[in-house]
């Protein structure tokens, strides 16, 4: 029996040690291993992950999926998209099974410090909303006691939800829906009064409407909704990776680079933020363990913030969502991002 | 016997050949590299826990769940605790179980008695019922189901019975009974009928037993379980009013609810599950010789008689085991409630995991939970069966 102890122990310490040295890894040198990065998305929702005419996934999240895999590989196109619902997204990215989430997920206290992942920033600034009928006549969601509402598991909209009807001592039924999709079909059949996501989320589902006219987003928004890319805790050259992947996004759009000019820009300006940021000047790249050009290759592969969102989100989409909050600083927004330095 | 193990010794060798040694020494083999496998699984868990800074316990079930669930049998609100988050969910669960149990049997032992049926049009119908419900997966029949019941009208057209009741695509809605003070001597008079009606009914099965003489068991068991409460509640005033459901401005309020998910799921599994019963059942009748009914005809005794006295017990016998694993199906079945939003075990399981980020405990929970389910069931059947079993002697 004692040598069977012995082995035991023997077994345990290894398996330890092989755990311990898995977790660790650098997941920089896992994906370039990997040769694409595995980035987790929505199931489907208009303007942030959906599949366009050929069948590629695109979108507002997905375009960020693209641009690290432009920083790490110089091609936005080495993505291995994973699908994702609202409750299997932390599980996916816990045990690694993708390196880097993009789906529209809300930067909180308990996500960052209890599920011990770090969020790399605030790509959209969002808030939580309603969708109803217009023959409801509803004007407020605080009008909204006795009413069936359609909700996403596993998500901080279904905790504020509950935290609002409890303040405002009124009374709802839930209706526990998986996905975006599964919300949509369960509100059009009528089974719920309104529908509760992200702002966003519900003017892009709203699109998919046969009859957009005879729905409302209610003006009213009932919580701060900070969505960004996310990654396991623990790494922090890679999460730096997507950082600062994020960080250029938004400084290219600050300094006037668009996916147009970068290869102009690339070779020299007169302006040394913009060279350090497309590596005609300094050595950034190297620093964060990639190549000189990461940058230029980020812009080349989506573009800007700015144009990024105008693509997917802006008025000449059928979102029409207005900047907003997502605004540069500079005009009025929240989107900051500190220097090329 | 002395001399023969004097006489081994102590040889390694003697192992090989010795076939009681040689299987025991594989048997520890086996065991010890299941007991490392084991020990590798729960060692690499915890390591790579640990290297991600996660907790694992169980002291998330004290904490407050904030998220509120539509349809719970105990007291819930969304200040409530994760661990009374998960006991709402099993309640949900044992409820269309049981609910589901209890009515798959009847139609499945309906259908499987008039499959056999002499008429032609009788037995093809069920014959088609059988194929096609057996045949299609569980899951389509549960959302085929929920999609028909959310087609039914929208609420501003409900339709109603009596102005009471009313079914629209968000379930039924029907008047709630509230007790009023003297209800609970019309509840303990109606126990005190079932126990009389029991012992009523030990005398007049010895009595048939010594004599022969048949009693109107139903009629005279009714009558003490109905009768007493009834008088006692008119005795009484009536003490029960009505919590009748009224329109508002988005759904009803008042009365309670069963929702279009419980409905559809249950029914999908009744039908589902009741069309394996029936085939058990038809094999359990046709397994009794054909000798048996013609010896109880030759007695004289009616068809319907000799079914029931007859076929059926000895059908038992054969239909009992295999019943009993179609149970257990459809209590793990019913956790497909997720894909149409039944907030069973699993479904708020799923939300307490996401919540918590405690995934290893809540797969836990629900294993165990499955597990205990299904072993007692079993335990239950393998006690009725050995209870009904032909008695050798």
């Amino acid at each position: 029996m004692k040598s069977v102890k012995y082995l035991a122990a023997a077994i345990v310490a290894a398996a330890t040690i092989g755990g311990a040295s898995i977790s660790h890894a650098a997941t920089l040198d896992d994906v370039r291993a990997a040769g694409a990065l595995k980035c987790g998305i929505n199931t489907g929702l208009p303007g942030f992950a959906y599949t366009d005419d050929s069948g590629n996934w695109t979108g507002f999240d997905a375009a960020f999926c693209r641009a690290v895999a432009a920083a790490v590989f110089g091609d936005g196109n080495k993505v291995q998209f994973v699908n994702l619902t609202g409750a299997n997204r932390f599980p996916a990215l816990a045990s690694g099974e993708i390196d880097l989430l993009s789906r529209n997920t809300t930067w909180t206290f308990s996500r960052d410090v209890d599920l011990a992942f770090t969020f790399v920033g605030v790509n959209y600034y969002d808030g939580q909303g309603f969708i109803g009928r217009k023959s409801l006549g509803v004007k407020s969601a605080k009008e909204l006691d006795g009413a069936s509402v359609c909700i996403q598991t596993g998500t901080t909209t279904e905790l504020n939800l509950a935290d609002f009807f409890r303040v405002n001592n009124i009374k709802f039924e839930p209706v526990p829906i998986e996905t975006n999709e599964e919300a949509r079909v369960a509100y059009l059949a009528d089974r719920c009064d309104v529908y509760t996501t992200d702002a966003s989320g519900l003017a892009a589902t709203k699109t998919t409407f046969e009859n957009a006219d005879a729905h409302m987003v209610f003006p009213e928004i009932i919580s701060k909704e900070p969505l960004g890319p996310l990654v396991r805790q623990g790494d922090d050259q890679w999460a730096d990776v997507a950082r600062w992947t994020l960080n250029v996004l938004i400084n290219a759009e600050e300094y006037g680079v668009t996916q147009a000019n970068v290869a102009e820009m690339a070779k020299g300006t007169n302006n040394p933020e913009i060279n350090r940021m497309l590596g005609s000047e300094g050595s950034l790249g190297e620093m964060l363990g990639l190549q000189k050009d990461w940058a230029a290759n980020v812009i080349k592969a989506v573009g800007n913030y700015g144009e990024i969102f105008d693509r997917f989100l802006g008025p000449n989409t059928a979102l029409a969502l207005d900047r907003g909050q997502n605004a540069l600083y500079t005009k009025g927004g929240l989107l900051y991002a500190p220097p090329m330095r | 016997m002395a001399n023969s193990r004097q006489e081994s010794g102590f040889q390694i060798r003697r192992i090989w050949s010795d076939e009681r040694a040689r299987s025991a020494l594989f048997q520890i083999l086996v065991v010890l590299g299941l007991a490392l496998l084991v020990a590798f699984f729960v060692a690499n868990t915890m390591a790579n826990l640990q290297a991600r800074g996660m907790e694992p316990g169980f002291g998330f079930l004290q904490d407050p769940a904030f998220f509120e669930i539509n349809q719970n049998l105990i007291e819930y609100a969304s200040t409530s605790t994760f661990g009374r988050a998960l006991v709402v969910g099993l309640l949900n669960t044992l409820l269309v179980s049981a609910a589901g149990i209890i009515s798959a049997t009847v139609i499945g032992f309906l259908a499987g008695v008039f499959r056999l049926s002499n008429n032609w049009l009788v037995g093809r119908l069920i014959g088609v019922y059988v194929e096609f419900t057996r045949n299609v997966p569980v899951l389509l029949q549960i959302i085929f189901w929920w999609s028909i019941l959310t087609g039914l009208p929208k609420v501003a057209d409900s339709l109603s019975i009596g102005n009471s009741l009313f079914l629209n695509n968000r379930g039924v809605r029907m008047p709630a009974p509230i007790l009023e003070n003297g209800f609970g001597w019309v509840a303990l008079a109606f126990l005190l009928g079932v126990f009389a009606s029991y012992l009523v009914g030990r005398w007049a099965r010895r009595r048939h037993m010594a004599t022969g003489q048949p009693f109107p068991m139903l009629w005279v068991g009714l009558g003490l379980v109905v009768l007493p409460p009834l008088l006692l509640f008119v005795a009484l005033g009536q003490p029960l009013d009505w919590d009748i459901p009224e329109k508002t401005r988005f759904n009803f309020r008042g009365g309670f609810n069963i929702t279009p998910e419980l409905v559809a799921l249950w029914w999908a599994l009744t039908t589902y599950t009741g069309a394996f019963i029936s085939e058990i059942v038809r094999a359990g009748i046709l397994s009794v010789s054909k000798g048996q009914s013609e010896a109880a005809h030759a007695l004289g005794l009616r068809p319907g008689l000799t079914m029931r006295k007859i076929i059926i017990p000895q059908a038992m016998r054969v239909i009992i085991p295999p019943l009993t694993s179609q149970y257990l199906n459809l209590t793990k079945n019913s956790s497909l409630a997720i894909a149409i939003g039944y907030q069973d075990l699993v479904s708020i399981g799923n939300t307490v995991l996401n919540q918590s980020g405690q995934a290893i405990e809540v797969v836990g929970i629900w294993m165990v939970v499955y597990l205990s389910l299904s072993l007692g069931t079993s335990a239950f059947m393998n006690w009725y069966n050995s209870h009904i079993a032909l008695v050798e002697r």
